[in-house]
């Protein structure tokens, strides 16, 4: 297969997909309002990074140009350093 | 259609699922050393857990007509534990005469740590040494991409380490082309919640074809799926995938880097041949 196959056309992928995304959209929604709903029993700071992490990639889910699958999995990585101290192979 | 399935730790499943996995047309597995669940305390212990892989669970699979293949190392994990991984490394060595034996794995890192960087080159070490082929476990989830680019670092460091003998596993959508162009094999991991769903991994096919890589369900005896890789297959045929494209996805990719094993002994013509010249040769 080349590279960039997508034999699904764009209005059959949303007929097949549509009731798929309303579900987990919907799943999404209840996990933040069932955390909502749990803050007086034991609270869940505005600032903690894992909400700070889904809001960024509820932002991502906004923009129409690709990739969201790859620039929200970013969001939820480490960053990396290229100048970590690599061990040295035994030649 | 018959599927390879190169990454599940059968030692942690049922024989039930040997039998529906052969009901589902699973011709071959391989199955990479892993953490146990608890970290082990000698040697030994990995001693006897290898000769589980190398002897007890090929035949477990083939009474289900399955053949069984094993990767050896001590997992990222207890990598921490630096002696103990040193000792097993050493130990490593008194399997790789065996037959079903496909290389050194899963190898790789868990929190990137020092300690887990150091064990993975004694691994690549050992695997250069003996001319092995080289499984990688790369982390999860937010240590994954941070972890897969280290992985990568060690091994373009190493000007012994050939590329086309390494198979990163368990890529996603941001780390499947660190894989891909730095000219390694990789496999993406259908596991819930954690890494690929079949759909995802469909995505990830057709956003970067089907060459040097593959699928696997890495069932173990977390919530996992043995038969993941059908599901995959089922996926790609309701998009309109050709069968020729998802046979090379889960039957003839694994089998192709398998074929570079030290110890690699070729299958009866009739049980790697696509299904339509088997047909033709009946007639």
């Amino acid at each position: 297969m080349s590279k960039q196959t997508t034999p699904l056309p764009a209005n059959k992928a949303l007929e097949q997909f549509f009731l798929e995304a309303r579900c987990k959209l919907l799943d999404v929604a209840a996990i933040l309002d069932r955390v909502n709903r749990g803050q007086e029993a034991g609270e869940v700071l505005a600032n903690d990074p894992r909400i700070e992490r889904i809001r960024k990639a509820l932002e991502v889910m906004h923009d129409q140009s690709g990739g969201r699958a790859e620039r929200i999995q970013q969001i939820f990585s480490l960053e990396y350093d290229s100048g970590w101290e690599k061990p040295k192979p035994r030649y | 259609m018959n599927y390879i399935d190169p990454h599940i730790h059968m030692i942690s499943r049922v024989t039930d699922d040997y039998h529906r996995m052969a009901l589902s047309g699973c011709a071959a597995i391989s199955e990479p050393a892993f953490w146990a669940g608890f970290d082990r305390g000698s040697v030994d212990g990995f001693r006897d857990y290898f000769r589980h892989l190398t002897e007890v669970e090929p035949k477990r699979a083939a009474l289900y007509g399955i053949r069984h293949y094993s990767w050896l190392c001590i997992n990222a994990k207890e990598a921490e534990n630096v002696e103990l991984s040193r000792g097993v490394i050493q130990m490593i060595p008194e399997f790789l005469d065996k037959p079903n034996v496909l290389g050194i794995g899963e190898i790789g890192l868990n929190k990137n740590t020092k300690n887990e960087a150091t064990i993975f080159q004694e691994h690549v070490d050992l695997a250069m040494k003996t001319n092995e082929l080289i499984l990688i476990h790369t982390p999860h989830l937010e240590d994954k991409y941070k972890g897969t680019r280290m992985i990568i670092d060690m091994l373009k460091n190493d000007r012994r380490v050939n590329p086309e003998r390494v198979l990163i596993d368990h890529v996603e959508e941001h780390t499947v082309r660190h894989a891909l162009d730095n000219g390694f094999w990789c496999a993406m991991t259908l596991y819930p919640i954690t890494k690929c769903t079949p759909q995802r991994a469909a995505d990830i096919i057709e956003m970067v074809g089907t060459d040097r890589i593959m699928a696997n369900s890495a069932g173990d005896w977390g919530k996992s799926d043995p038969l993941a890789v059908p599901e995959l297959i089922l996926e790609l045929k309701r998009r309109g995938h050709p069968d020729s494209a998802i046979r090379k996805l889960v039957y003839e990719n694994p089998l192709a880097f398998w074929r570079m094993s030290n110890r690699w002994q070729e299958w009866p013509v009739e049980e790697t041949a696509p299904v339509k010249k088997k047909e033709k040769a009946r007639v």
